[in-house]
């Protein structure tokens, strides 16, 4: 089976294979014009006769799980990145399906972790045949090196319950680590030593995969409530001694930057979006976990306290300065996808608004509607973006993949979408001709900000009107591109070669580009 | 050319933390012509551009053998010259100066009076922090080779400063450089005076002739280079003998735009300790207050170091403004707003300055020559003093440049 055959050109003019690991594939047609039809994947029929009435599934260990679940060459097994660094159980899977003698599987997580190095030997042995996932750091290094046997499929958060939903990749058995759980399989993960505060990037596998376990450290008598995944969906339960390793799950703290240059770019985009008269009363905003993005909910939040005004929700990955503001009146609700810090689970717990949510909810794109296009500015991150507005988040300038996508596609779908980004990383510019890999079209990013001025896409007319006027540097994309090139110098292109290790898949399942070889 | 063999220099700063800096590991050879080893986080990008300067300096200085090591850390050109440059003047004797342009945004010049109230200190030997501190629009932005920069590491300083008086963009900020005590500092001013540097910080300054002796060695370089433009010196006063001095040392020449005090030296060589409150330095900053008005120049505070305390600093700027001084120094980015806003005219200074603007205008336009404000007079360096007001404030973004019209409107 070749990794990867007949490459054409998609929307974006990039080449990408419609045939990848022996499966078809459809090319990126443009935003919104690929429009599936057909019926939903759906697992098999059960009859609750096969499962013990008294509802314990408990069986001694995961390694007879797996065996029960009909582990064999092949599979496709799914995993959860909610624990994310404190992950424990992916390793051990596959220890087993080395063990045992298991070929060829397919490796499907909501994301990969460095703590999950481990399964490079398994990766070289055969073990594992591909991964379908983010890969960062060592696992990414990997994949760019065109060292894994099958092809690499990165997809968005969305994107991700979207192929399950549509049976682009049928999961045989999906093992989901849980914080606590019951017998019968109900699990959640506000409580418990590993509490990781929600499980919403293991919903679809629960859903839709032939073979579930759940993995716990925290077996409750039934009912383990809340229960975000239902016991209903769940063939065998597991108690181990450690699901996870609470201070890598959780960072005790987080902290906005103290970099007075991205404290710059975030009151800029704070001002811009304010100027912009985004943020006023009832608004929703999207925000990230990272410095810059914590700062921007920051300045939202000093603007609602002077007008005595407040937000109607905030789409998050929730740490304490969501929660604080959730607290102090200054939001109704928070739309929270993964939580980073202790006090996003406390409040998680303990706030009725505080909700959780899933790719499901958030992000799908073959739904009938998602919470993304809902929200009035969603402020993201980039490695790299071109002089159209195209954004690369999953490599670097190199060449090497190192990022997931997480939910930055399914977000570009926001009314308004800001990159606040520095014009330059050490030597290296982030405004290009042309980014390594397209990973959100030009047409759906609004706004670039950076500490020596603000990018407004020539699509976006109303904004350019909007801030004739403004005191805030507006600039056009090439005058930042030739300030930073000027500062740096024009960067050599990167060492790659026409090979390919790895797909990057749009919201709707189409390949938008692919991720090359990298020379040493 | 003197040249010392098997000797190995070593210039810059490497490990962890350290970033667009780039240390340099040079030793001249016998033979074996040039070898370059380059280790960077950014070498498929710009591993070539680097090892290309890195010969041209070589060759520059006319170096045929040598053995140079590179480990950077994404450093920007002007950053890896000045290491090779300063690695090789350790080791062969020269006049000659790599100098690379001088960029066009920097050719700018500032007036004696113009605003100074904030600087943000930078050390001089940290390239890092020059790249992006323009940006934050202080006043004016102090490289220092004095306190901040270690005595080994004074020489290799000189070089990133020059370097970046010549290449970092400035943003329009008053370019500054803190030299070090003379007669010591006296040697940094050929690497400052032909990069067009606007003022110099001449540190724990105890006499007008310190100010001579800058003086001297600046009109001997200027001369030497047929540089027409003035250099601007402030003193900084960091001692009680300086403080008894402070009128003297601000009535020395006609450069001395201002006067500054260094707070933490004072306080020690008073055999006291700074407090939040400063009572300690009351004197202190009183008289230098009153010297920088008797000889109409600047008096400018000390730094406010608790970079995390925004209202620390604040109440500390509205003392200060309250004292009299004009400005003050800042060693955070995030200081400079803080001190812009608080220095700056407050709404009741400038809606009264406004009424004697609106007054003055009227009295001008029916021809009269007494300018009056309801049933008062106002004199003439009272208009001048809110005319200030209202430049100072459109200048601080605080009132619009068309606020007469919005006034006059109503």
């Amino acid at each position: 089976m070749k990794k990867y055959d007949n490459l054409i050109k998609n929307a974006v003019g990039r080449m990408v294979p419609t045939e990848i690991n022996g499966e078809k594939q459809v090319p990126f047609k443009g935003v919104g014009k690929f429009i599936p039809t057909g019926r939903k994947h759906a697992p098999r029929i059960e009859s609750c006769t096969n499962y013990p009435a008294d509802g314990n599934k408990l069986v001694p260990n995961l390694k007879e799980a797996l065996i029960k679940s009909g582990l064999k060459d092949g599979m496709t097994i799914s995993t959860h990145h909610h624990f994310r660094n404190g992950d424990v159980i992916a390793n051990q899977i596959f220890d087993i399906a080395h063990e045992l003698g298991v070929k060829n599987l397919r490796w499907f997580p909501s994301a990969s972790f460095p703590c999950q190095e481990h399964l490079i030997k398994y990766l070289e042995d055969g073990t594992i045949h591909h991964i379908e996932g983010s890969m960062n750091g060592a696992l990414g290094r990997f994949c760019s090196q065109g060292k894994m046997s099958g092809l690499g499929i990165l997809r968005s958060h969305g994107g991700r319950y979207q192929a399950v939903q549509d049976g682009d990749v049928k999961i045989d058995i999906a093992v989901i680590a849980a914080p606590t759980a019951d017998a019968f399989g109900n699990a959640n993960g506000v409580e418990g030593s590993a509490a990781c505060g929600l499980l919403g990037f293991a919903l679809a596998d629960s859903q839709y995969a032939d073979k579930v376990i759940v993995v716990t450290d925290n077996l409750v008598p039934f009912p383990c409530i809340p229960w975000q995944i239902h016991g209903n969906l769940v063939d065998y339960t597991v108690l181990v001694d450690q699901v996870g390793i609470p201070e890598k799950i959780i960072s005790g703290t987080t902290r906005i930057t103290k970099s007075p240059d991205r404290l710059l770019i975030a009151e800029m985009t704070a001002q811009f979006c304010d100027e912009a008269g985004i943020v006023k009363d009832g608004f929703s905003y999207q925000a990230g976990a990272g410095g810059t993005s914590l700062s921007i909910g920051i300045y939202f939040s000093n603007i609602l306290k002077e007008r005595g005004i407040k937000a109607r929700f905030i789409r998050a990955g929730s740490n304490k300065y969501p929660v604080q503001m959730l607290e102090e009146g200054l939001v109704d609700y928070i739309l929270d996808g993964q939580t980073f810090d202790l006090e996003g689970v406390r409040s998680m717990r303990e706030n009725p608004g505080h909700i959780n949510t899933s790719p499901f909810t958030s992000y799908n794109y073959h739904g009938k509607g998602n919470f993304s296009t809902m929200v009035d500015v969603a402020i993201l991150g980039a490695t790299e973006v071109d002089v159209n507005f195209n954004a690369n988040v999953v490599t670097h300038s190199d060449g090497y993949l190192l990022h997931g996508i997480g939910g930055w596609q399914n977000c570009l779908f926001s009314k308004c979408t800001i990159l606040p980004i520095p014009l330059f990383r050490d030597r290296i510019p982030v405004i290009k001709d042309e980014v390594t890999t397209i990973c959100g079209p030009g047409e759906l990013i609004d706004v670039i900000t950076t500490e020596r001025g603000i990018a407004i896409n020539p699509r976006r007319t109303d904004l350019i009107e909007k801030f004739k006027n403004s005191k805030l540097p507006i600039k056009t994309i090439e005058e930042l591109k030739d300030e930073a090139e000027k500062i740096c110098g024009k960067p050599a292109k990167a060492n790659l070669s026409d090979e390919i290790v790895a797909a990057i898949k749009w919201v709707d399942g189409t390949i938008i580009d692919v991720v090359k070889k990298v020379n040493d | 050319m003197n040249k010392k063999l098997g000797e190995i220099i070593c210039t810059g700063n490497k490990g962890k933390g350290i970033r667009s800096d780039c240390y340099v590991s040079l030793e001249l050879t016998k033979e074996g012509g040039i070898d370059i080893q380059l280790i960077s986080k950014v070498k498929v990008l710009f591993g070539a551009s680097i090892i290309d300067l890195a010969k041209e300096i070589l060759n520059f200085f006319e170096i045929k053998n040598a053995k140079i090591l590179i480990e950077d850390s994404g450093a920007l050109p002007f950053v890896i010259a000045a290491r090779i440059e300063a690695a090789i003047k350790k080791l062969i004797k020269t006049d000659k100066e790599y100098l690379q342009e001088l960029i066009p945004e920097n050719l700018y010049d500032t007036q004696k009076d113009c605003n100074r109230f904030s600087r943000l200190y930078l050390p001089g030997n940290s390239p890092s922090l020059m790249i992006n501190a323009g940006i934050h629009n202080p006043n004016g932005i102090i490289l220092d080779l004095e306190d901040s920069v270690a005595a080994h590491k004074k020489h290799e300083a000189r070089f990133i400063v020059r370097n970046a008086l010549r290449q970092v963009d400035f943003y329009g900020a008053e370019r500054m450089v803190r030299i070090n005590q003379i007669p010591k500092g006296l040697e940094d001013l050929d690497y400052l005076i032909p990069h067009n540097v606007h003022l110099l910080l001449i540190p724990k300054c105890e006499s007008p002739s310190q100010i001579e002796q800058v003086n001297q060695k600046i009109s001997k370089i200027k001369k030497s280079l047929n540089i027409e433009k003035n250099i601007w010196l402030m003193p900084i006063i960091e001692s009680a003998l300086g403080v008894i001095k402070a009128y003297e040392i601000a009535n020395a020449a006609e450069n001395v735009v201002a006067i500054a005090i260094g707070l933490e030296d004072y306080s020690a060589d008073l055999g006291t300790r700074r407090t939040n409150e400063a009572s300690e330095s009351f004197f202190a900053r009183s008289m230098l207050v009153n010297a920088a008005r008797a000889t109409g120049i600047q008096p400018i505070d000390s730094v406010f170091s608790d970079v995390g305390d925004m209202e620390g600093l604040k109440q500390n700027v509205l003392k200060s403004k309250a004292l009299g001084f004009d400005g003050m120094g800042c060693i955070h980015p995030r200081q400079i707003q803080i001190i812009h806003d608080n220095f700056a005219p407050d709404e009741a200074e400038i809606t009264k300055a406004k009424k004697i603007v609106i007054a003055f205008i009227e009295a001008t336009e029916k021809g009269l020559g007494v300018v009056s404000l309801g049933t008062k007079m106002i004199d003439p360096p009272v208009v001048k003093r809110a005319q200030n007001t209202i430049e100072l404030a459109i200048s601080l973004g605080k009132l619009d440049k068309d606020w007469n019209e919005f006034e006059t409107e109503k």
